[in-house]
């Protein structure tokens, strides 16, 4: 059975750092994001790029959903870095600062190559996007439709308030239009819509306000900059004790409908498709996450 | 022979009898008396304590080649009476020492390697011997007969039944009268408890107090009192009051040493020993500072007091006290200037003698109320062995300080560690060197998971309590292949048959030695 994957939080750690490459697995984050771009310098490229395939390949952590963020579509590293990328076998490949539906078109294209060279089962490897940019931000609907692989939309507010001209505060206001019409563009495209970084490692408190809007706008989860915000991040996505019976329901429909053969399923009058069933496993996955017994029938 | 943890031990080592280690807590029950080596003397009324210098105090305590001398190492590596007091030993042509403090911390200026070289210091007693000197004894420096480590609690013990018999003990103290009477918890250079000390006073044969603090009599408050002390001295400085303890220890920011010390709190709240009038010992490194607050987070939350914290007091213990989330703090040592003051400040943090804190063959010791106790380690084992003493590469990283007390004492010992350290595994198949019986362990917490060993007394509440919780464990095995899956299996390390270092358990028997390191 399909099962829904946790995305609340996606901790990057650099390629460039084997010690924090161990140490990322043990903290509470559901996706880890091998970082090949900016935490990288360009001398330690080749040799981050190796040790992240090595990782992947072959010292994967269990439990996780394992990305690998490349560098730039135009910069000189992307064929080596997809090559490595795809090769590894991860979950997503994450690619930065994307502004038309035709670069992930093109990238998509290139991971089929080499799924197909390598012998690898084709279009397993999910895409995430990062909208970096006020161009990415317009086209953020094209991008999330141009390629099945692609799962997710991505935030990144420091390059993205760059390209407006504003200023990054804590409180977010500048970013408050690009979240909602991001969030707008994956609903719509039926991607997930993952939420910027809290920049400020030592507030807490700042933390909390933000994730807090993270939540109440609907992302499904947030990028963190540093482990401690994980759980911290992660108590934000505990469903409510309504959010969680309603998924209850909806799977129990999709249960009864199985074994009725029937064709469509509806709950309340309404029809239950595939992305409502997803959500409904999503949210009994985060409340097993946050320790809730939900019961195990239905997961 | 082979003991309890399986060294292998020889029956003697030099002069040295071996008792091995036979299992848990093995009460010896003594016939004799406690030692002591204190006399009776009548002073007379005009004859003064107060000596000019050193020299004169050492040069009136009769000090002859081949004595034992004792210090505390309470000033920690500020501390400057050491140096001192060796280094006028030194020039007083006496020879053939047996140095003898609580530890030896890593002082360096003057170096204790170099009194050891030019024949002031033949042998050596103490709970650890970290830094240059430790690095040099497991390299083979020359020595009379191997060092002997023993645990907090053994040492009063050793005193008391005479197999360490001290001749002068030497007592830094930030405040003393002309009369001896002394402590440590004010003056500019305060380092709290000199809880070690007690046991020096009263059975050493003759006792030096050394202050840079000269106060009016009687000195307030006394820690240590006159009618054990027979000569006092000023001196310009007896430390470094940065180095002793500027001020609180910061909180840890490293993301994997916060995650261990919340999951070490978390395991204490999960279990039904927390609840009000619980008692607990968290210590002062990295991860024990972290464990404090969240400890403290928790007993708040539950609106729970605990009844004693006990042992080495940090400043995040005495908040917790001001808070009202500990009543009582039981000081046998202040790891920082903020604990080191406190002392003065509550009749409910009292300064206790180490041996009240840890000594098992006392009619009763703090550490048999305990209920949790933090440790920290440098390796642990499938067996949930210690090493807390020497590094990967053999060389001395710590001292054995009251670990193996604690671990046996409190209800619930906690070890928390990270499972790899750099390129090193700290999850083993064997320790290097065994300093706690892994019997005496009841969880071990790493980052990777956290895992109960099946063999000790609390393991079954444990694990009904951690699970009623959702708190999820692994099995030491699985940290095991974790941490090898990491860093690969490393290659043993490589000894000569000379014993350089016996390590003693809180009982008085041997549970391991450390043989010389063996260099290309």
């Amino acid at each position: 059975m399909q099962t829904a994957k946790l995305k609340r939080t996606s901790l990057y750690v650099s390629g460039a750092s084997p010690i924090n490459m161990i140490q990322a697995a043990f903290y509470n984050e559901d996706c880890l994001v091998y970082d090949l771009e900016d935490s990288v310098p360009a001398s330690e490229k080749d040799a981050a790029r190796l040790l992240v395939y090595n990782t992947v390949r072959y010292h994967r952590p269990a439990n996780k959903y394992v990305i690998i963020r490349v560098n730039g579509i135009y910069s000189e590293y992307i064929d080596e870095d997809l090559e490595a990328a795809v090769r590894a076998n991860p979950d997503a490949i994450r690619i930065p600062k994307v502004e038309y539906k035709e670069e992930v078109i093109r990238i998509c294209q290139r991971i089929t190559e080499i799924e197909t060279a390598a012998g690898m089962e084709v279009g397993k490897i999910e895409v995430w996007c990062n909208i970096e940019s006020y161009l990415g931000l317009i086209n953020a609907y094209d991008i999330a439709t141009a390629d099945p692989r692609v799962v997710a939309l991505a935030l990144g507010a420091e390059d993205f308030t760059a390209s407006m001209k504003s200023h990054r505060t804590k409180e977010g206001l500048e970013i408050f239009y690009a979240r909602n019409a991001l969030l707008t563009a994956c609903r719509h495209a039926g991607v997930e819509a993952i939420d910027a970084v809290f920049s400020d490692i030592n507030d807490v408190e700042g933390l909390k306000e933000d994730t807090a809007l993270t939540r109440n706008l609907g992302f499904d989860g947030k990028t963190c900059v540093h482990p401690r915000q994980i759980d911290v991040v992660n108590s934000f996505f505990t469903p409510s004790q309504k959010e969680i019976k309603y998924a209850l329901r909806v799977l129990q429909a999709v249960e009864e409908g199985k074994l009725q053969k029937k064709g469509a399923v509806t709950l309340d009058g309404s029809m239950i498709d595939k992305p409502m069933e997803l959500r409904a496993r999503t949210t009994l996955a985060q409340a097993e996450a946050a320790g809730i017994n939900v019961g195990e029938e239905l997961l | 022979m082979i003991n309890a943890v399986g060294r292998e031990l020889p029956e003697k080592i030099g002069s040295y009898v071996v008792k091995p280690y036979a299992g848990p807590s093995q009460k010896i029950e003594a016939e004799q008396t406690v030692c002591s080596r204190r006399k009776p003397s009548k002073r007379a009324v005009a004859e003064t304590k107060l000596m000019p210098d050193l020299k004169a105090a050492i040069q009136a305590c009769g000090l002859r080649d081949g004595m034992t001398i004792s210090f505390h190492h309470s000033f920690r590596e500020g501390d400057h009476i050491v140096g001192q007091v060796l280094s006028t030993i030194k020039e007083l042509g006496i020879r053939g020492l047996r140095f003898a403090p609580s530890a030896v911390v890593n002082i360096k200026n003057p170096s204790i390697v170099d009194f050891v070289k030019d024949g002031t210091i033949d042998r050596i007693q103490a709970s650890g011997i970290r830094g240059e000197l430790g690095d040099a004894v497991v390299e083979g420096l020359e020595l009379a007969e191997p060092v002997i480590l023993r645990p907090h609690g053994a040492r009063p013990h050793a005193i008391e039944t005479g197999e360490l018999s001290i001749d002068v003990a030497f007592i830094g103290a930030s405040a003393a009268d002309d009369f001896g009477n002394c402590t440590g918890q004010v003056g500019p250079n305060a380092c709290g408890s000199l809880g070690y000390s007690f046991i020096d006073a009263t059975c050493a044969e003759k006792v030096v107090v050394i202050t840079d603090n000269l106060v009016p009599y009687p000195c307030v408050p006394i820690s240590i009192s006159q009618m054990y002390v027979d000569y006092v001295v000023k001196v310009d400085q007896i430390g470094d009051s940065a180095k002793i303890g500027a001020g609180a220890a910061r909180r840890t920011k490293n993301p994997r040493d916060l995650l261990i010390a919340q999951r070490a709190a978390d395991v204490m709240a999960a279990s039904r020993l927390f609840k009000d009038g619980y008692s607990f010992q968290t210590g002062a490194g990295a991860i024990s500072i972290a464990c404090t607050d969240f400890l403290a987070e928790h007993t708040e939350k539950a609106g729970i007091q605990a009844s004693y914290a006990l042992g080495g007091m940090t400043a995040n213990i005495v908040e917790m006290h001001k808070k009202g989330l500990v009543r009582t703090l039981l000081c046998s040592q202040s790891f920082d200037a903020v604990a080191a003051r406190a002392i003065v400040d509550s009749p409910n943090i009292i300064e206790i003698d180490n041996s009240m804190y840890a000594n098992m063959f006392n009619k009763s010791c703090a550490l048999d109320k305990l209920n949790f106790g933090v440790l920290g380690a440098l390796e642990i084992d499938v067996d949930f062995n210690i090493n807390i003493l020497t590094g990967s590469n053999g060389e001395m990283m710590s001292g054995i300080g009251g670990g193996p007390d604690v671990a046996d004492g409190a209800d619930i010992s906690i070890v928390t560690l990270p499972i790899v350290r750099g390129r090193i595994p700290s999850v083993v198949n064997k320790v290097f060197t065994c300093c706690t019986p892994g019997s005496s362990v009841a969880v071990v917490v790493t980052e990777a998971g956290i895992a109960l060993n099946p063999k000790h007394k609390s393991y079954e509440m444990l694990k009904e309590d951690l699970q009623k919780a959702g708190i999820k464990t692994v099995s030491i095995e699985d940290l095991l292949e974790t941490a090898y899956s990491l860093t690969g299996v490393p290659k043993p390390i490589e000894t000569t048959d000379k014993i350089t270092c016996i390590v003693e358990y809180r009982d008085g028997t041997v549970i391991d030695v450390i043989r010389q390191i063996k260099r290309d």
